[in-house]
């Protein structure tokens, strides 16, 4: 083999390089969301389950932003109480962003551009 | 079937006057249309309109407002012309001379004070409306209520909008808008950099049963209604003073109505 300490030397190197994260991380857990704490199962707005709102909410949101922007229908009625279909006003009138949206998002390495227009109450003002 | 030359040429005869007949029904019709200045105008249950009276406006501080409830209401980067390019400029409400908002009404013997005067201009919310004709993602649509609303979710920037609108009523955002907003309202959105905005009726208030901030800010110099309800307040100014609507040429049919005044009322 012509030049074959090199080759040998470049692939121990790139082997190495490639490899990397994974024995950085090896045994180590990484931590996840804090605990939510709620049950899947327990309603939450507008017959949904709390589960449902976790493992859907990118669709449900998708759907009440067409109802609201091209339908008009902005308000959704649960238990008699009625609630905006709102990023801004519904969601995070109760939640607070940054427990709520960004733990997760950053844990999955999502970036939803929601946040290019609506954002949270006090963020980036002047 | 054995069709001779003499039966083939009376078909064909029949059939000739038959299709010049229809045509010329069309015609009837569009002169019709023609004739009397206005294309068709919506029969919808509601067509919500605006009446605007610049009698009532005296003051800068009238004007001023108006465009300021609106704009901290709908987070619009109000700073830009300071602070930024001023070709940049976002605007949903704002003021123009007489021979500006009636670019039309060439008369040179007006009252000076009147051609001096500011007019407030906004989205018309034609009934016609280009805006919605060009729109190659339906982003901007017309309500059933006659609203002109934009969907920024769809909005690719691609601003055949603002060439299409006559008046000049959107705007886009060259650049990201959020450091040009003063002080956020966290109830309203922000837009981003490369959509095309503009006025909305306020369509958000008016869900919740309120009147537009502009109208509500405007200690009774707007009006806001039903155009279509002969008994609603806007019918009822337009039907006891003189108003003007933008370029009602074109044959748009704005919602937004001028009520002007003579020379007592100008300045």
């Amino acid at each position: 083999m012509y030049n074959g300490g090199k080759i040998i030397i470049g692939l121990i190197i790139f082997i190495a390089l490639v490899t990397f994260p994974f024995y950085t991380n090896m045994g180590k857990t990484s931590e996840q969301p804090a605990a939510l704490t709620s049950s899947p199962d327990d309603p939450h707005i507008g017959g949904l389950k709390i589960g449902q709102m976790r493992s859907e909410h990118m669709k449900i949101l998708d759907q009440w932003r067409d109802e609201v922007v091209r339908g008009g229908e902005r308000f959704i009625t649960f238990d008699g109480d009625q609630y905006e279909k709102s990023l801004q006003i519904g969601c995070l009138g109760c939640h607070a962003k940054q427990e709520f949206c960004d733990k997760c998002h950053s844990y999955a390495g999502v970036k939803p551009y929601c946040w290019d227009c609506h954002f949270a109450e006090g963020e980036g003002q002047l | 079937m054995k069709i001779d030359r003499r039966k083939f040429l009376k078909m064909a005869g029949f059939t000739g006057i038959g299709l010049g007949l229809s045509a010329a029904d069309i015609f009837v019709k569009d002169t019709a249309e023609a004739s009397s200045g206005h294309s068709a105008v919506s029969t919808a249950a509601v067509r919500h309109a605006m009446v605007i009276d610049v009698r009532k406006f005296k003051t800068p501080e009238d004007y001023q407002k108006i465009t300021e409830a609106c704009h901290s209401i709908h987070n619009v980067p109000t700073l830009i012309p300071e602070k930024g390019n001023i070709r940049h400029e976002i605007k949903w409400i704002w003021n123009v001379p007489y021979g500006q908002a009636f670019p039309d009404q060439v008369n040179h013997y007006h009252p000076e004070a009147f051609k001096q005067k500011q007019f407030p201009l906004l989205c018309n919310h034609c009934d016609h409306p280009p805006c919605v004709r060009v729109c190659p993602t339906k982003a901007t649509f017309k309500r059933p209520d006659g609203i002109v609303q934009q969907d920024m979710h769809r909005c690719i920037g691609c601003r055949f909008c603002m060439a299409a609108c006559p008046f000049g009523a959107r705007s886009f955002n060259f650049v990201d808008p959020r450091p040009f907003i003063p002080a956020r309202n966290s109830e309203y959105p922000t837009r981003t950099m490369g959509v095309v905005e503009k006025c909305t009726f306020c369509s958000e208030r008016l869900e919740r049963g309120l009147q537009p901030a502009c109208v509500e800010a405007s200690n009774g110099a707007m009006a806001f209604g039903n155009l279509n309800d002969p008994e609603s307040e806007v019918r009822k100014i337009l039907k006891t003073s003189f108003s003007l609507q933008r370029k009602p040429e074109l044959g748009t049919m704005p919602s937004v109505f001028y009520v002007i005044g003579g020379e007592e009322y100008a300045g």
